[in-house]
């Protein structure tokens, strides 16, 4: 048999009508993750034609972008009637249609990307959609996972389709060794920074190599997610023993003969030796460093040691008035160093780093040293499992002894529709996925990073070299 | 959906590239549980200044533009979230189609599930329509080509959602129509 790729033994097995000329393919989507922004309205959708969910067991709702993440006994209080009716549209829906809802205040609430994987739902080899664009990051497991729009996810709800094009695959092959205090975001920031924000455009990412293999589920995670910000469709990365291990001990992951049988299956799953990609590219991953964006979208990016770069460098027009109007809003100057730069807020969470890993390296810098004067530091935990855990360590207690703030689980300042959010003008080092003009607040000013550079911003009150931090 | 064969309009021109979804319509505004109405946040941080006043220098604000029907942007429009507001915004402002080099992948299906036409042209009639604000553009959905003065560019459609665009039916009945061959899908694979 021909040599397939992770993403063509994926997609060739949910195809339930094949592609033609004339029509897309239909594709079978085995996991449907919702939240409640955008959803409503593709339920409206079933109401308006009197349509029923096909297969309401395969679709999981939570509550994320619009919750509270106020610390105590304020919890429950919507930031706006608006977010308030979006919740509540949520728990009638899903009371409609007999969907399983992890509500704010339960057990398994959090951030969609978060409790998938911790639930145990996110498996090798299947397709998730969800409508929202960082869906990818359930590729980390094999999975072929990207995000839809609110229609789509009205066909799936009432037919568990969706209509797709294949697309194309392009090779991420970072082989080496991360060195010390360079973490999966650094790597998948560095990515982002050599392809561009289009260039994953009507792709797959695969992530090969020894650099990816060495990494945790969880730090696969952060590389996935962030597929997207490269435009790519989806991210993925090849199923191993650390995927099975992390699979092991979740509550929904098959059980005795089924976990055999799944096991069998998914150890199928990897590239055949010679598949062929449509395209690769090759980093080094022993060079990479820490690193951080400096404009308005994730491209943007250098390591942290690193200057402004000079728009009258380039010779590309537009690449040229796009860095300007980037520095005119972030009100940075050309040949100016990162390091240094004053912060005035720093935000540890969001789908892409609020694991109870990423956790673990903001308290390893954070753990008895103190947030500058006049930072502000919340650390957001992605899902109340994330949050609970975290307390068993007593990482709460390095974080609020340090003087940040310690709070309930939530997408929280990465998108800034819950309330927590920036000041106009003011800067933040954010852990989150975009830096894009006002993502975390109306004139706010985002540098993207790893944890372990979040942290030490908070302590320097400045952007600040990790490694020089690290002990 | 109204059926689309043929946009004849006026263009209004953006030309930064990479123009983000959170742009075209910031999270703020993604609270409502409608799709309709969100023609007033279309691009509002870039719009409106910080006391709601309209910027008269952006493009959208300036009143030779009523009434056009066609958004001419930088390269690799509409990239960042899956939000269906922005192309339900860009709709809901008049906008019925939108001409770039490239356009962002999730953007560009929503797009085509909301009447608006994601128009890819090559890079120099891009140039060209880029730096003629206000010029005269014909897009015609069964020849699949965008006319403009001298200027004939052709861009690529996929024939199912040309199909769906000119006739004023959504891909849903479709998918609809296929619940023998998915019900057959998920027997096999119950025995998978």
């Amino acid at each position: 048999m021909r040599a397939r790729t992770l993403f063509e033994k994926v997609w060739d097995a949910h195809v339930v009508r094949p592609e033609t000329a004339d029509a897309p393919a239909v594709l079978y989507v085995d996991l449907h993750l919702v939240h409640e922004v955008t959803s409503p309205q593709a339920f409206d959708v079933l109401h308006e034609r009197g349509l029923r969910v096909r297969r309401p067991e395969k679709t999981v709702a939570t509550m994320d972008h619009s919750t509270p993440t106020t610390p105590g006994g304020a919890r429950f209080a919507i930031a706006d009637a608006q977010g308030a009716a979006q919740l509540r549209r949520l728990e009638e829906n899903c009371a409609e249609f007999g969907i399983e809802l992890h509500a704010l205040g339960t057990a398994g609430q959090g951030i969609v990307h978060v409790i998938g994987p911790e639930m145990g739902l996110t498996q090798p080899g299947r397709t998730i959609v969800c409508g929202d664009s960082h869906t990818s990051t359930h590729g980390a497991f094999g999975a072929l996972a990207f995000g839809v729009g609110t229609s789509e996810v009205a066909y799936v709800l009432a037919t568990q389709c969706v209509l797709q094009r294949r697309p194309r695959t392009l090779e991420i092959r970072v082989d080496g060794q991360l060195r010390p205090g360079v973490t999966a975001k650094d790597l998948i920031l560095a990515v982002i920074a050599r392809i561009g924000v289009g260039g994953g455009a009507g792709h797959v990412l695969e992530y090969t190599g020894s650099a990816v293999r060495a990494l945790s589920m969880e730090q696969r995670m952060t590389v996935c997610n962030m597929s997207i910000e490269a435009g790519a469709r989806a991210g993925m990365v090849a199923p191993d023993d650390t995927t099975f291990e992390y699979l092991a001990k979740t509550p929904r992951a098959p059980k005795a003969a089924g976990w055999e049988r799944a096991l069998a299956a998914w150890r199928a799953l990897p590239s055949d030796a010679g598949a062929p990609y449509d395209a690769a590219v090759r980093i080094d991953g022993s060079a990479l460093e820490p690193m951080i964006t400096y404009g308005t979208n994730p491209g943007m990016a250098l390591p942290v040691g690193a200057r402004v770069p000079d728009p009258a460098a380039l010779s590309d027009a537009s690449a040229r008035a796009s860095l300007e109007k980037a520095l005119r809003y972030m009100d940075l100057r050309p040949g100016q160093p990162l390091i240094g730069q004053k912060v005035d807020v720093v935000f540890i969470g969001s789908c892409t780093n609020s694991r109870i890993e990423d956790l673990r390296g903001a308290a390893s810098v954070l753990r008895g040293r103190k947030v500058a004067k006049g930072v502000r530091a919340l650390v957001v935990p992605g899902s109340r499992r994330v949050k609970q855990a975290a307390e068993a360590e007593g990482l709460d207690r390095v974080f609020t002894d340090a003087g940040a703030e310690w709070r309930e689980p939530g997408c929280s300042m990465c998108i800034a529709m819950n309330g927590d959010q920036l000041e106009p003008g003011q800067y933040a080092v954010s852990t989150s996925n975009r830096n894009f003009e006002g993502r975390q607040g109306k004139g706010g000013r985002t540098f993207l990073a790893s944890p372990l550079t979040a942290a030490a911003a908070a302590v320097a009150g400045s952007i600040a070299d990790p490694r020089e931090l690290a002990r | 959906m109204e059926p689309i064969r043929r946009i004849v309009s006026r263009t209004v021109v953006l030309p930064q590239r990479d123009v983000d979804t959170d742009q075209i319509i910031p999270a703020r505004y993604l609270k409502t549980t409608q799709r309709t109405g969100l023609g007033k946040a279309l691009f509002a941080d870039w719009r409106y200044d910080r006391d709601g006043q309209p910027r008269p220098e952006f493009p959208l604000n300036q009143p030779e533009i009523a009434g056009a029907r066609v958004l001419v942007a930088g390269a690799n429009f509409g990239c960042g979230s899956s939000r269906e507001h922005a192309p339900w915004a860009l709709h809901d402002f008049g906008f019925r189609a939108v001409v770039s080099s490239s356009i962002a992948d999730i953007f560009r299906s929503n797009a085509l599930k909301n009447g608006l036409i994601p128009v890819v042209i090559d890079p120099v009639a891009h140039e060209r329509l880029l730096s003629s604000p206000g010029a005269e553009v014909t897009i015609d959905l069964e020849t699949r080509t965008l006319v403009a003065g001298g200027l004939t560019a052709p861009f690529p459609l996929d024939p199912f959602a040309r199909h769906c665009l000119m006739n004023g039916v959504d891909e849903l009945g479709f998918l609809l129509s296929q619940s023998g061959d998915i019900a057959a899908w998920e027997e096999a694979a119950c025995e998978r």
